[in-house]
């Protein structure tokens, strides 16, 4: 065997060969790659698809996102969108006053489960309710993953938990709150979508879903919400090539991804489980 | 224009409009609820919006993206509402967001929290407080500016009388000064150029390499000083020669004013002072007024609590007698006994022989 | 010796890779694999041998915007040892 030749191809430099980029480093909306969160986490993924939803639907300079407390709030140095930064939970009131005052723009707000699910419950029920023709995306990953790994209302029965040692018990705890479900029954949401971002077809599905629930905001049909289950191996406790698989069985087996309500149809997840175990 | 027979929250409403103000969101509570009404019933007819928010913490919320966008926002409670409000108050201050807040208190149990304020951190607000209705109405309209010049949310400390007394009142658009241009409100057009904005209480900037939040409180710090130096208000009156010197604010301050006025035409050397704005509080004018007087008495309807700040005017200068105290009525509405020229007469009257 | 096609390729940011592996087993052709070197923040990092589709898996699952992906206008032939 030549020395030369080796099964390892060189790629800090584009190819030599005639090509075409089919996959660009970062979407045009984010300012630069770099960022502090952690490794293996799900959340840039959904960065990713969400300002890639916006590029396709030519909204880049009528956007204006309103950004909860989370990890992700990192990214409000980055998104090449206009920006308001909400306290905790209170980004869907955020976003209803500038959508009034601003009807023209596509406005979203970016929140984690602790932030939208236990803190701003309320808030986004009623957002929900008033048929506000705002886009709310949840990062789902079942635990205060800034805090180092608590336990907030999606967390599933079982998990452990900084807070919940020895997993969620329901007679201890309560049962998580299936946030899509609440959501897509209420008379002025649109749209509502449960992604996830485990898998590269998992992450291709959720910029669908994302795509979907911005067009809708723009034909000014109601409220429209996606959630969107990521990883987050650090409060989880779990190495990160693990993260995926824990994502899947154990937060996905509860928090069935599919659309829950589209084109006037409401699916419950309970349905979507079963159809899930008729695939399967 | 012609004056008009209205109650104030109306003509707090009307003049809000005539200021531009374009959005409202509270939630009903007495003795506030009839200014959610009045701007329910106009806004919308103005080409703005009321929303009726699910709670006091929505309504803030809501007001706050709503400046955001760089339109007049206002909202507004009780005292008991406002304090569901405080961690936006706080947090707003901080993201540099004009918004004008009306406390239609019950009573004057809020001194604290409108000038010391409940939520987190280093902040203050502009806290105007009006006697009268047509002073509620000038008031409004100031707040609205005030609050865009210096980027501070400002809010107008009322009460039951306040919101519900009907006056004869002109409602006749201010002039003030240019203001600077919004140039930091979100419109969401510079997205994707590499120079779209934040509005935001972290002192993040886009692409900063991280926060630096002793820069922004600093930069708080100078204005909040600023504002301190620029923006104090004040009435006073019968102040030569004044042995005694009272001081109150708002709705009462109305009452002690006619029964200064009424004592010294029974030849006592009584003068008032009032502060008009609570923050920044009139130091120097009750310093000066204290420099020649016996006794400087502080009539409010709470436990005690703008006594402190005249403490820290007076440093020592006369002794400060407490003579107001808490007055409420049966409704809870803040209403009391304290309200009569003739009550407050007499522990003025007190003072003086004391003096 | 046996040859492989590739019809695409991708790059990698090496020095912002936080070694997470989350694109070794979302790589359909299992082209990737992690180096046994470790980068400046002291992160193993994915490499490439031949066979990539371009399919863009590696990039879709990646929180650290580290991938860009190509697709060969005309497949790419390898010779690697069997």
């Amino acid at each position: 065997m030549p020395d030369s030749i080796s099964n390892t191809l060189r790629t800090d430099v584009p190819p030599a060969e005639p090509s075409k980029k089919v996959g660009a480093l970062k979407p045009e909306l984010l300012l630069k790659e770099n960022h502090h969160l952690c490794p293996g986490c799900g959340e840039p993924l959904v960065v990713r698809m969400m300002l890639e939803a916006l590029e396709s639907l030519a909204a880049q300079q009528r956007t204006i996102g309103v950004l909860g407390i989370g990890c992700y709030t990192a990214f409000g140095s980055t998104l090449d969108v206009d920006l308001v930064q909400a306290l905790h939970g209170r980004a869907p009131s955020l976003a209803t006053g500038v959508k009034r005052m601003r009807p023209e723009a596509m406005v979203f707000t970016l929140q984690g489960d602790g932030d939208m699910v236990n803190e701003g419950l309320q808030e986004i029920i009623h957002t929900a309710a008033r048929g506000e023709s705002v886009t709310c995306i949840l990062l789902n990953n079942g635990v205060f993953g800034e805090t180092g790994g608590h336990m907030t209302a999606t967390t599933v029965l079982g998990q452990r938990t900084k807070n919940s040692l020895d997993g969620r018990d329901a007679a201890y705890h309560g049962y998580p709150i299936l946030i899509g479900d609440l959501l897509a029954q209420l008379q002025g949401t649109a749209y509502a979508a449960r992604g996830s971002v485990h898998s590269a077809a998992g992450v291709a599905s959720t910029g669908r879903m994302l795509k979907r629930a911005f067009e809708s905001q723009a034909r000014g049909e109601g409220f429209s919400f996606v959630e969107v289950l990521t990883m987050c191996p650090t409060g989880w406790f779990i190495p990160t090539a693990k993260g995926p698989e824990y994502l899947n069985e154990v937060m996905g087996e509860v928090h069935v991804t599919g659309e829950l309500k589209a084109d006037g149809v409401l699916t419950t997840t309970e349905q979507l489980r079963e159809r899930g175990a008729a695939k399967d | 224009m012609t004056r008009r027979l209205m109650e104030g929250s109306e003509a707090m409403a009307e003049a809000s409009i005539a200021a531009g103000c374009r959005f409202f969101a509270g939630y009903p509570m007495t003795p506030f609820t009839e200014l959610l009404e009045s701007f329910a019933r106009r806004l919308p007819e103005a080409g703005g919006t009321c929303i009726n928010a699910e709670s006091e913490l929505e309504a803030v919320g809501m007001a706050w993206g709503a400046a955001s966008t760089g339109a007049r926002a206002a909202t507004g409670s009780t005292g008991q509402g406002l304090s569901l409000m405080q961690e936006s108050f706080s947090e707003m201050t901080r993201a540099e967001l004009p918004m004008v807040i009306f406390n239609m208190a019950r009573g004057q149990g809020d001194y604290f929290q409108s000038t010391r304020g409940g939520g987190h951190g280093d902040y203050r607000h502009i806290v105007l407080a009006p006697a009268d209705t047509q002073e509620a109405v000038e008031h409004t309209q100031l707040a609205f500016d005030l609050s865009d010049r210096w980027r501070n949310p400002v809010l107008i400390y009322g009460d039951y009388l306040t919101a519900h007394t009907s006056e004869s009142v002109e409602i006749e658009p201010m002039e003030f000064p240019e203001l600077p241009e919004k140039d930091w409100a979100v419109d969401g057009t510079l997205g994707g150029t590499g120079r779209s904005r934040t509005v935001n209480p972290l002192g993040v900037d886009k692409q900063s390499a991280g926060i630096d939040p002793e820069a922004l409180w600093n930069r708080l710090q100078a204005k909040h000083d600023a504002i301190e130096r620029e923006e104090v208000r004040v009435e006073t009156g019968f102040l030569e020669d004044a042995e005694v010197v009272v001081v109150s604010f708002g709705g009462v301050a109305r009452f002690v004013r006619h029964v200064v006025r009424s004592l010294r035409q029974e030849g006592h050397r009584v003068g008032f002072v009032r502060p008009v704005t609570l923050w920044p509080f009139p130091y120097e004018a009750v310093a000066a007024a204290a420099e020649s007087a016996s006794r400087v008495a502080v009539l409010e309807q709470n436990a005690g609590q703008m006594i402190d700040d005249v403490k820290i005017g007076v440093l020592g200068r006369a002794p400060i007698v407490a003579i107001g105290g808490i007055s409420t009525d049966p409704s809870g509405f803040g209403v009391g006994d304290i309200l009569d020229p003739a009550v407050i007469h007499e522990r003025i009257r007190g003072v003086l022989s004391d003096a | 010796m046996e040859t492989v096609e590739s019809r695409g390729t991708v790059t990698v940011s090496v020095e912002r890779c936080k070694g997470c592996e989350l694109c070794i087993p979302a790589c359909p052709p299992v082209v990737l694999s992690m180096s046994s070197e470790v980068n400046k923040l002291g992160f193993r990092y994915p490499e490439l041998s031949p066979g990539c589709t371009g399919c863009r898996a590696c990039l879709l699952v990646c929180p650290d915007f580290v991938f860009e992906v190509f697709r060969f206008d005309t497949p790419v032939q390898h010779e690697v040892a069997s």
